[in-house]
């Protein structure tokens, strides 16, 4: 540190803007600003690589500059003007160096050992002043945006580098912040990321609508979907459930692909699904941070507003005729969440959702959802006769089998206790506890295998 | 931009014997899927191979003597058994060359051309 910072520091708080001032309008601009900054300069570069460079280095700027010169007024133009600056910076450096090495060796490029660069074909002299004003306008970068999101869910990209690129490239988050929600370590993360940009440059994944868009469509809400089960519930070792704020992330780019395909059913589908379960956030865990079950909650604690915009934005999406499995599961969460008492749930209803959803997707883990609506609608008898179909049947794509799927345990653990059948219930419950990972699931299973017990 | 496109498949499955109507039927998708390339100016090379048992792998150690042994580099269920080499405008372009190529079964891997001392 410079001998002098300390002094500096104190002079500057007192004359300028507060650090958490700054802090809080930077992860604003990037939250809200980055996605489209990076679409439009990826898209005016041809290299995506370039374009987050450059934004995240005019963040740490603004980080910088902000405390002594204000926060600007348009945020996302600051931020679109100082990363194209400091791009063509970036390409010229590239442009001479690949001129030095030209200039030095021109054989090596007549016989190919050096491929062209871009950099030596740019043209800085387009005026930035009208894409300036497009940045502000959200509605004006839509196409480079969406083939910006379609990109980062290239099937030639893993799934686990896809869920780190949406996040960063369009939903603005940092590496750091990334790797904390994913619980892994920064550098992995970063490695993943530079991976992936490097394939996307030297593989020439392009920035263009794709063929088959619905396809790619489906890969990035299965992305979306991801990120915010990740969220939801986590198998990884932290001790919370719930990280509120991934979720929160998760439904806001969920937003913007939604704002991106206004068309498209099913993201309004992904989008209800995610505002149903997330309404629910604060009444899933109880002070010790210990599951509450669904008919156990206090449902005065659901966030009423949340359940309003999801049941519009399901009913938009039936409107449009095009049926798929995020909707039928938003349809199923709508009914849980519009029932004023548990013993208002409309079980027979619930049950019809998940045969449909079981048609569409083949998962035995929705027929078990469905074998214990099933239960609720026509008693444990019922439900049992279906979960014990389901126990040898495999999960769809091979391991794991579904016979060592805690959950399966669990549900067959309750509908056995209400069944009357205890000491069947115990041997499913150890069954459950011996197969869960995450620690909140496992506390709950445990107290359900102690009361079991007991009866 | 240039891409190998290597095509692995499983040598162990039968394919139609020459003189019979499916091995022409196969002959001539192949020949209208060459056709393809040539016509969309994506042909640089290609190649069919024999088979691995005909393979003798070369191993270099610097320092060491090489050591030639019988068979492929490496046993596998699906060998390399042909490639092309293609020019296309981007990875979804090539994808879509592979993706077409009419062969029933096949992991077929799309790889971006570093360089190639034969083209300037």
């Amino acid at each position: 540190m410079p001998p002098d910072d300390a002094q500096a520091g104190t002079e500057a708080s007192a004359r300028t803007v507060a650090r958490e001032v700054v802090d809080a309008a930077v992860t604003r601009v990037a939250r809200e600003g980055s996605g489209r900054v990076i679409a439009l300069l990826a898209h005016r570069f041809g290299d995506v690589d370039l374009a987050d460079e450059a934004v995240h280095e005019a963040l740490i700027t603004a980080l910088e500059v902000w405390p002594a010169q204000g926060v600007p007024e348009k945020p996302a133009a600051w931020l679109f003007s100082v990363a194209r600056n400091g791009a063509i910076d970036r390409m010229r450096r590239s442009a001479s160096a690949r001129r030095r090495i030209l200039a030095a060796a021109p054989e090596l490029h007549a016989r190919g050992f050096v491929t062209p660069d871009p950099a030596l074909a740019f043209d800085e002299d387009t005026d930035a002043g009208e894409e300036q004003d497009m940045i502000v306008d959200p509605g004006s970068v839509h196409d480079e945006h969406l083939r910006l999101v379609l990109l980062c869910c290239h099937p030639a990209l893993d799934r686990d580098t896809q869920v780190a690129l949406t996040l960063r490239l369009v939903g603005g988050l940092s590496t750091p912040e990334i790797a904390a929600a994913f619980l892994i370590p920064e550098t992995t993360l970063a490695q993943r990321i530079v991976r992936a940009k490097r394939k996307i440059r030297d593989a020439r994944i392009p920035l263009s609508l794709p063929a088959d868009i619905d396809e790619r469509i489906e890969a990035v809400l299965t992305v979306l979907y991801l990120i915010f089960n990740e969220a939801y519930l986590s198998r990884g070792t932290a001790d919370a459930v719930v990280r509120v704020d991934l979720a929160a992330e998760a439904i806001r780019v969920t937003r913007v692909v939604q704002s991106l395909l206004p068309d498209a059913a099913e993201v309004q589908g992904l989008l209800a699904l995610e505002l149903f379960q997330h309404s629910r956030t604060w009444a899933r865990t109880d002070a010790h941070g210990d599951l509450v079950l669904l008919e156990e909650q206090d449902r005065s604690s659901w966030d009423r507003a949340q359940i309003e915009s999801a049941n519009e934005i399901v009913a938009a999406a039936l409107v449009r005729m095009d049926p798929g499995p995020f909707q039928v599961q938003a349809l199923i969460a709508a009914h849980h969440a519009n029932a004023r008492t548990a013993a208002e749930t409309d079980w027979p209803g619930i049950a019809r959702l998940y045969g449909q959803l079981e048609a569409m997707t083949g998962s035995p883990i929705v027929s078990l959802n469905r074998a214990v609506a099933v239960a609720m609608a026509d008693g444990p008898r019922a439900g049992l006769d279906l979960i014990d179909g389901l126990d040898r049947r495999d999960v769809s794509g091979g391991s794991p089998r579904l016979g060592d799927y805690h959950l399966l345990h669990a549900a067959r653990g309750e509908l056995l206790l209400r069944a009357d059948e205890p000491a069947a219930a115990v041997l499913a419950f150890e069954r459950a506890c011996a197969l869960a990972r995450n620690p909140a699931e496992k506390r709950h299973l445990e107290r359900r295998l102690r009361e079991a017990r007991t009866r | 931009m240039d891409y190998m496109i290597l095509i692995n498949s499983d040598e162990t499955m039968s394919a139609p014997a020459p003189g019979t109507p499916g091995f022409d039927e196969m002959m001539g998708a192949w020949m209208a899927y060459n056709q393809k390339l040539i016509e969309g100016g994506h042909w640089i090379a290609a190649a069919n191979l024999q088979p691995t048992a005909t393979a003798t792998t070369v191993r270099l150690a610097a320092g060491a003597a090489p050591i030639v042994t019988d068979g492929p580099y490496a046993e596998t269920k699906e060998q390399l058994g042909g490639f092309y080499l293609v020019s296309a405008a981007d990875l979804d372009e090539a994808l879509a060359l592979a993706t077409s190529m009419p062969i029933p079964h096949a992991a077929v891997e799309v790889r971006p051309v570093a360089f190639r001392p034969d083209a300037a």
